[in-house]
């Protein structure tokens, strides 16, 4: 590990000042991704700004019935919480499924955001890689690509974001609170992730300097009615081959509203709007369920170690759709 | 190089000169010649660091020895009271859930921590939402998924856990 300097967060306006003075720094959560690219190399940084004792560790209501969950809030805390599993199942079930119970434990809300690839070449400092060394090519692209994107990658970078996570917040209308040197400003989670087109180097639209202090969660009646469904290698501690958060409302037999995400297929979590378009007002049938899923994966292209993933998703979405639905295939 | 003040298995220790690219695990190794803990993968994905922090399980090797300023430890070598066995311990004993022994100390840690998780009702991927968490097998499988064992003793290790879970279940 390279040599850094290490310094505790008095508080977030220090800790955003101390960011910005040196473009060598970063900050530090619990630590369960970056102390392990610092270790791999993956990650060189100069200076590590330990943010988790900043007081952003709790989840509150607020006046407007949504949730403001604190950066700080570990994994295993949120997936707990009353107000979220009780009004946002999916995000709880999407936390449970992520990790281990130990990594759970350390993990941030605000890291699991920041987390990033597991991509096998962007991990390996020998292999060429976009993400990590830009213009040093995709090694990806005609490798093994079993985990990697079937929508929105380039040539540039395949990789998929392997939150779960994020995947349940992007379908229920997330935003994200950053704190940055002259104000704050609410970015939309959906917005918060790139794509990679070219510049794969670039994860999110954060700039340097910039802190998350919380994730907002609007007040979403059909939240309530939400799942997350997980495929994996492995029944447990595994990332995603494809995964589904979706929320659904029936009224009369017909979708009355509806929210959609993909996770491990893209660079980002993946709103499924078409899908979600196809299915508002329609009836509640598998079929008009599949027919979404094929509206919305028109737009795959899949690499060869992959292929299997269209199909796998949107067998998952229809899945899970009719578990919401109550309605049998 | 900084200064740490950690508690560890309920030994103060005021720790000058720690070079911030410590982990907790090797600081617990290699400064404090606690080697009960184990650096199996050294990336969170095995297990063998397993300790507990303030109470609750987290891989040592992924995290800082700084950011624990303050911080209570507990390490396998901190379970038993003088010659009495942590439960966790004897149970591990009773139903032999090991054979070479190097996932042992985290297993056990972990398996302290998990418990601790499934009384304060802390909900799991493949659990019913009902509040009472009942550690069936394929429950107590799901939550320890973090811990490998290279030997294959898992039959042995989910029965030792199991058979904690309902000495405390009935008494």
């Amino acid at each position: 590990m390279n040599p850094f300097a290490y310094e505790r967060a008095g508080d977030a306006a220090q800790a955003v000042a101390a960011m910005v003075a040196d473009p060598g720094a970063m900050f530090l959560g619990g630590g369960t991704n970056l102390v392990d690219h610092m270790r791999l190399g993956v990650a060189t940084p100069e200076r590590l700004i330990d943010v988790t004792r900043l007081p952003f560790d709790r989840v509150e209501e607020t006046p407007d019935g949504g949730v403001r969950i604190g950066a700080n809030v570990r994994n295993s805390d949120l997936a707990a919480h009353p107000l979220i599993r009780a009004h946002y199942p999916a995000l709880s079930q999407a936390l449970l499924s992520g990790a281990s119970g130990q990594l759970r434990n350390m993990a941030t809300t605000a890291g699991n955001l920041l987390q990033r690839t597991r991509c096998v070449y962007f991990q390996n400092v020998d292999t060429p890689c976009n993400k990590r060394r830009p213009g040093s090519g995709c090694s990806a692209v005609g490798g093994y690509t079993r985990y990697h994107a079937i929508l929105g990658a380039s040539e540039h970078c395949i990789a998929v974001h392997p939150s779960d996570m994020a995947v349940a917040m992007v379908a229920l209308d997330a935003t994200v609170v950053v704190l940055g040197p002259s104000d704050e400003r609410h970015i939309p989670l959906v917005d918060f992730h790139r794509l990679p087109g070219d510049e794969p180097d670039r994860d999110t639209v954060l700039r340097h300097g910039e802190l998350i202090t919380a994730v907002a969660l609007p007040a979403l009646p059909l939240a309530a009615h939400s799942l997350y469904r997980k495929v994996r290698d492995r029944r447990s501690f595994a990332f995603a081959l494809v995964s589904v958060a979706a929320a659904l409302q029936v009224r009369d037999g017909a979708v009355a509203d509806v929210r959609i995400a993909f996770g491990g297929v893209a660079h980002k979590p993946w709103r499924a709007r078409r899908a979600e378009e196809t299915l508002r007002g329609q009836p509640a049938t598998p079929e008009q369920f599949a027919r979404a899923a094929d509206a919305e994966l028109s737009s795959a292209q899949p690499q060869p170690g992959n292929a299997f993933k269209v199909k796998m998703l949107r067998n998952t979405l229809v899945a899970t759709l009719q578990e919401l639905a109550g309605v049998a295939a | 190089m900084d200064a740490l003040h950690i508690a560890v298995n309920g030994v103060a220790h005021d720790l000058e000169e720690v070079d911030a690219r410590t982990t907790l695990l090797d600081l617990l190794r290699e400064r404090l010649h606690l080697t009960g803990s184990k650096k199996g993968c050294d990336h969170g994905q095995c297990g063998a660091c397993t300790v507990l922090v303030n109470g609750r399980r987290i891989n040592a090797c992924l995290s800082l020895a700084l950011t624990h300023e303050g911080d209570a430890v507990t390490t396998i070598e901190g379970l038993a009271v003088d010659e009495a066995l942590h439960p966790v311990q004897a149970a591990f004993v009773e139903h032999d859930g090991f054979q070479c022994g190097y996932c042992t100390p985290g297993q056990i840690c972990s398996a302290i921590g998990m418990l601790d998780e499934a009384r304060h009702g802390q909900p799991s991927y493949i659990g019913s939402d009902a509040g009472h968490v009942e550690l069936d097998a394929a429950e107590i499988r799901e939550r320890m998924s973090g811990n490998l064992c290279r030997c294959g003793a898992y039959v042995n290790i989910v029965a030792a856990i199991r058979a904690v879970a309902r000495q405390e279940a009935e008494s």
